[in-house]
This record gives C-alpha cells, sequence and structure tokens, in this order.
C-alpha cells in the first residue's frame, strides 16, 4: 500500500517535473536496496556517530551523575592541562618511535619476503614458508606474549637457556627497559611481515612476462633482473604502503604493548593509547582521557588526508 | 618455445641465496612455536633445560596440562563464551555489512555518494576510547557478550572489500535478472549472495578472527567471571605468577604452572589453527582484491 502511495507521489513529481522522471524511477526501483542499507545506517548512526557525538566532554569537566550534555563547559582546559604536562612528549616520541621502528623492520623483512617467495622455484618451500608466514597474523596478542614467555622467560626461555649455557646471568627481557622496545618492534615484525607481504606478492604476479624474456634474451643475470624489473615494478607499491603507514603513525599497537608492557618499562613503553585507557578507564578523568583521544583522533584525520593527497598525486588514484 | 636455460653460476648463487632466505625464514617462524609447544608437553618431572626440552622426544610428552585445563570449569565455560562471540558476531557483522557494501556497489543507486560520505567519516576520524565507553554503557551492553563484537560489527576496510568484490560481478547477471522483473533485494539474495561465497568467507574470518582474539572490549565491558571469554581466561593465567585456582587444578595433576599456560595458549589457538587451510585460499584472494583496489 505505502508501495503505491509513493508510486502516486512519484507520478505527481513526474507531471509537474519532467526531468526528474528518471532520478524518481530509480530512486523507486531501489527501494528494496535502501530498505536493507538502512538497518545499516541506523548501526552507523548509533556506534559511529554518538561517539563522535560524545567526544565533546573533552571540553567539559565531565561528571557521569550529569551526562555528557549536563556537565559544566572548561574550554581548552582538558587540553592544555595534557600539553604542558611532562608525558606529553614521552607519549609522543613512543608512539612515534614505536609506528616508525616497526615501519623501517617489517616494510624491507616483507618486500624481501614477496620477491623470494616470488622467485623461488621450490613450490613445496614455497608454499610451506607463505603459510607459516601469514599464520601469525591471525594470532592475538594474548597468544603472542605466551610464545614470548617461552622465548624470553628467565626461568624457562630457551634465550636465557643459552646465555646460561655460555655462562651469563638470566636476563628479564620483559621488564627491562633497554630490551622492551626492541621487543615490541621484532615482535611486530615476526607477526605480521608475511601479511604484510600479500600487498608486494600481488604487484610482482602482476608483472608482465614478456619483460622477464626480453631479460633473458639480453643475457641478464637473475640479480639485473630483480634490480632492473622486479624491484622498480613493486615501488610504487611501497611508496604507498609507506604512506598508508604515515597516515597511522600514532597508531603505534595498543593492544600489543597493553599485552606486553608493566610497570617497569612504563617510561620506554607508554604510547598514547595506553596512557588513554589508564587515564580514562582506570583513573575515571573521562574528560582528560577524551580529550587526548580527540586530540590523536583530529592529528589522526589530518596525517590521512594528507597521505591521501601525496596517494593520489603519486598513483593518480586515493584511498577514498 | 623457451628452451632449456642455463644457470649461470651468478644464477644459481642467486637461487641459493633466495632459498636459503626462505629457510631461514621459515626457522625463525617454526622455532618459537616449537618451543611453545613442546613447553605445553612437558612433564612434572623433566629435568633439563628449555633447549633440552624442545627436543624431548614425542613418547615422553605429557598430556597433563591439557588435561587439567579440559577438565576445569572455567576453561570449558570461557570457551563456551567465545564460540558464542565467534559464531553471534560473524552473523552480526556480516548482516550489516552486506547490504551496505552492496548498496554502495550499485552506481545507479541515488544517494550513493551521501551513504559513502556517511560510511567513510568514521572511519577517517576516530574519536578514542572514552565516547565509546559511554556509548556502550550507557546502551547497558556491560556484561553481555554483544559489548565484545557489536562496537565493531562494521569494519570500514571490509565493507570496502566486499563493496569491490560486488562490482568485479558481471554486470550482465544482474541486468538480465532485472530485466526479467527482480528486485534489488531478489537480486543481491538469488544472483550476488551464491557468487560471492569466497568474499563471504573471508570477511566472515576476519571479523571472527578479530572477536575470537579481542579480549579489550571484554576487558573493558565484561565483569562476570561467567561471561568471560577465553583471551581474558588466558590472559589471567598467563599474568598469575604465584598460586591461583588454575595452579591449583593442576596442583594435584602433574602438570606444571608454564606447561598449563603454554598449553591453555594453544587450546585457545586451535580454532583458528583448523579453519585456516580451508580459508586460506579465499582470504589471499580477497586480501590481493582488495590491497589492489584500495
Amino acid at each position: 500500500m505505502s508501495d503505491e502511495r509513493t508510486m502516486m507521489e512519484g507520478q505527481s513529481v513526474l507531471l509537474r517535473n519532467p526531468a526528474s522522471h528518471a532520478l524518481w524511477r530509480r530512486i523507486i526501483r531501489h527501494r528494496s536496496v535502501y530498505l536493507v542499507a538502512s538497518i545499516s545506517f541506523i548501526y552507523f548512526i548509533i556506534f559511529k556517530y554518538i561517539p563522535i557525538w560524545n567526544a565533546q566532554i573533552a571540553f567539559r569537566d565531565f561528571q557521569a551523575l550529569k551526562g555528557v550534555t549536563g556537565s559544566p563547559w572548561v574550554g581548552l582546559k582538558n587540553f592544555s592541562d595534557f600539553v604542558n604536562s611532562y608525558y606529553f612528549w614521552e607519549l609522543i616520541r613512543n608512539t612515534v618511535f614505536y609506528s616508525v621502528g616497526k615501519m623501517a623492520f617489517s616494510i624491507p623483512a616483507a618486500v624481501f619476503l614477496a620477491v623470494a617467495l616470488y622467485e623461488c622455484r621450490i613450490y613445496g618451500l614455497r608454499k610451506t614458508v607463505q603459510t607459516m608466514a601469514y599464520l601469525p597474523h591471525f594470532l592475538s596478542w594474548v597468544i603472542m606474549y605466551a610464545i614470548l614467555l617461552a622465548i624470553l622467560s628467565p626461568s624457562n626461555g630457551i634465550l636465557n637457556d643459552i646465555i646460561k649455557a655460555f655462562g651469563g646471568e638470566p636476563v628479564s627481557f620483559m621488564t627491562d627497559t633497554k630490551y622492551f622496545p626492541w621487543i615490541v618492534i621484532l615482535s611486530d615484525t615476526w607477526k605480521e611481515t608475511g601479511w604484510s607481504a600479500i600487498i608486494f606478492l600481488a604487484a610482482l604476479m602482476g608483472i608482465d612476462p614478456s619483460l622477464f624474456e626480453a631479460a633473458s634474451v639480453e643475457g641478464a643475470s637473475a640479480w639485473q633482473r630483480v634490480r632492473y624489473i622486479t624491484l622498480p615494478a613493486i615501488k610504487p607499491v611501497i611508496v604507498v604502503v609507506l604512506l598508508l603507514r604515515l597516515g597511522t603513525v600514532l597508531d603505534a599497537g595498543f593492544n600489543q604493548i597493553f599485552m606486553l608492557y608493566s610497570l617497569p618499562v612504563y617510561s620506554v613503553a607508554d604510547i598514547i593509547d595506553t596512557w588513554i585507557y589508564r587515564q580514562g578507564i582506570l583513573e575515571f578523568r573521562f574528560g582528560l582521557a577524551t580529550a587526548v583521544g580527540l586530540f590523536k583522533g583530529v592529528f589522526g584525520l589530518l596525517l590521512i588526508v594528507v597521505s591521501n593527497k601525496l596517494i593520489k598525486r603519486y598513483t593518480g588514484n586515493g584511498l577514498y | 618455445m623457451a628452451g632449456t636455460i642455463r644457470l649461470t653460476k651468478s644464477d644459481k648463487f642467486f637461487h641459493f641465496f633466495i632459498d636459503a632466505g626462505l629457510v631461514l625464514i621459515l626457522a625463525v617462524l617454526i622455532v618459537p612455536i616449537w618451543s611453545t609447544l613442546t613447553l605445553s608437553f612437558r612433564p612434572n618431572d623433566f629435568i633439563g633445560s628449555a633447549l633440552d626440552g624442545m627436543f624431548l622426544a614425542p613418547w615422553k610428552w605429557s598430556t597433563a596440562a591439557y588435561r587439567a585445563l579440559l577438565g576445569h570449569r572455567s576453561f570449558l565455560s570461557a570457551a563456551g563464551n567465545s564460540f558464542r562471540i565467534f559464531f553471534e558476531g560473524v552473523a552480526t557483522a556480516l548482516f550489516f555489512t552486506v547490504p551496505l557494501a552492496y548498496a554502495l556497489s550499485i552506481k545507479t543507486l541515488p544517494g550513493r555518494k551521501l551513504l559513502y560520505g556517511i560510511v567513510l567519516v568514521p572511519y577517517l576520524f576516530n574519536p578514542g576510547l572514552v565516547p565509546n565507553y559511554l556509548l556502550v554503557t550507557k546502551l547497558g551492553l556491560s556484561n553481555t557478550l554483544a559489548a565484545v563484537f557489536l562496537p565493531g560489527a562494521v569494519s570500514v576496510y571490509n565493507t570496502l572489500i566486499m563493496k569491490s568484490f560486488f562490482e568485479e560481478l558481471p554486470e550482465e547477471l544482474k541486468e538480465s535478472a532485472r530485466i526479467d522483473g527482480a528486485s534489488e533485494l531478489t537480486v543481491l539474495l538469488r544472483i550476488i549472495l551464491p557468487l560471492s561465497k569466497p568474499i563471504l568467507l573471508t570477511i566472515g574470518l576476519y571479523y571472527g578472527v578479530h572477536f575470537w582474539n579481542d579480549f579489550f572490549n571484554a576487558m573493558l565491558y565484561i565483569n562476570d567471571p561467567k561471561l568471560q571469554p577465553l583471551p581474558i581466561l588466558l590472559r589471567n593465567i598467563l599474568l598469575s605468577s604465584g598460586m591461583n585456582e588454575y595452579v591449583e587444578a593442576s596442583a594435584f595433576g602433574e602438570a606444571p604452572i608454564y606447561a598449563i599456560k603454554a598449553a591453555s595458549v594453544f587450546l585457545a589457538a586451535i580454532p583458528m589453527l583448523v579453519a585456516y587451510p580451508f580459508i586460506q585460499k579465499y582470504f589471499v584472494k580477497g586480501t590481493m582484491l582488495g590491497s589492489i583496489k584500495g
């Protein structure tokens, strides 16, 4: 019945304005799509847009009883509290350090892995490495923590066993500020290199095979092939991946740090996200924690827009 | 056409270098997992270093740690909760994601640009932890399993991957159905979805792994021990250094605490490890599609 009504309304619009005829017909034809998409639409409003609305407490002195809109405004106080505090630079430094450090290790490792898989002629080896390399991506950081314990634990870890076998003293790696940053970066490299290699491998699969035929006719060696065909072919992808990572440089890996860190290493481990969690959830400083989250969100938005601009300029099409 | 290409010395060295590199990578990948696995099977009366433990003959392995865990009430209830989160989460996520991706994939849909904008804004701008926390607690989701998966039930990234898959499907199929008078919903249900099994599996897996592994939402929103999923239980077991109920469970059993820790991790990873080979071919395809289309 309501369909009939929309049809009739459509007819009357059509009579008044023939130009909207086609548009109206298209809207009616797609009415079932609007119906199903509206379910997702409502989800988005509730779970994605209400939090954006809630973010206003960054400018308020949030009191749970008064709620989001009832708490008094305090202007930029929460922001200035954060920027002027002594941990501000420490958090920024740690966050950027981990992001850039992970990038510096995992991107070259992923490029090497992709090229090696592409060039490998031994089918069994290639398939086994591929399967094993993608797998850790699916393990949670809780599981990763147990695996790290099996290697690094002072009492049962194999690394400490080796140290002891050579007559050294066991080292408590996970709680030592000297080693902790390395554990974070290397464990991330171990977990994600295979997954990151997929995108490079996809680019390699797209290389025109006639290039290699031409190269072998010209008598190029395998090294030259990699140097002059393979690597240039994935160079654009490397640039795009680097720019993408630039866009998320403030996401240093909350789940990982949260699972691995402990009080003795806070000074080198604490990143913006872990700090927000402790201030906001554990110490109930909602306004302050939201301000820091908003600071990160706005800065992250700027970074993504910039990196997208650069990607667009470089490749001709952007992400969105 | 291409006869046998004779390998020069430098080419031979090249292949040796590549293969040796891959073997090294394989070793680096396997040793940590192997050492954790052997740790979980180490008997209580084992004497020797962890290195010796890695080479302990399989017939000397002890399954005491696994038996202790599988016989423990908390472990079984946590596993049950995790399975519920996995299946309910994947169903919910696909229920929200598929229509959205489909709507976005119809190029002639009036208002498509607006919908795209609505989807993209939260992707580019994340208001942070506390505003989300306030929402979820306000909705009364605390101490429900839905609190683990509902806040992350639509990933924009997954939606866009699915959208480009739908766009790739041959236009003629959809068009012929439309000419026969099928509504857009029928096209989705009868034509698109049956052709989309690979992408549904891939995206379903992405969501499922994410929900299965999540400990943070569960930690934020679930206090009731009866509702705790596996990752929370694992975390409690791993971080416990002294005696607690899990140690007691094995104290009069015969498994050492480090074996319990290692075993709990493998039990939690088993569903992923079992599903993994079956879906590997799909996710590689799906990810490549996503990464090329962006």
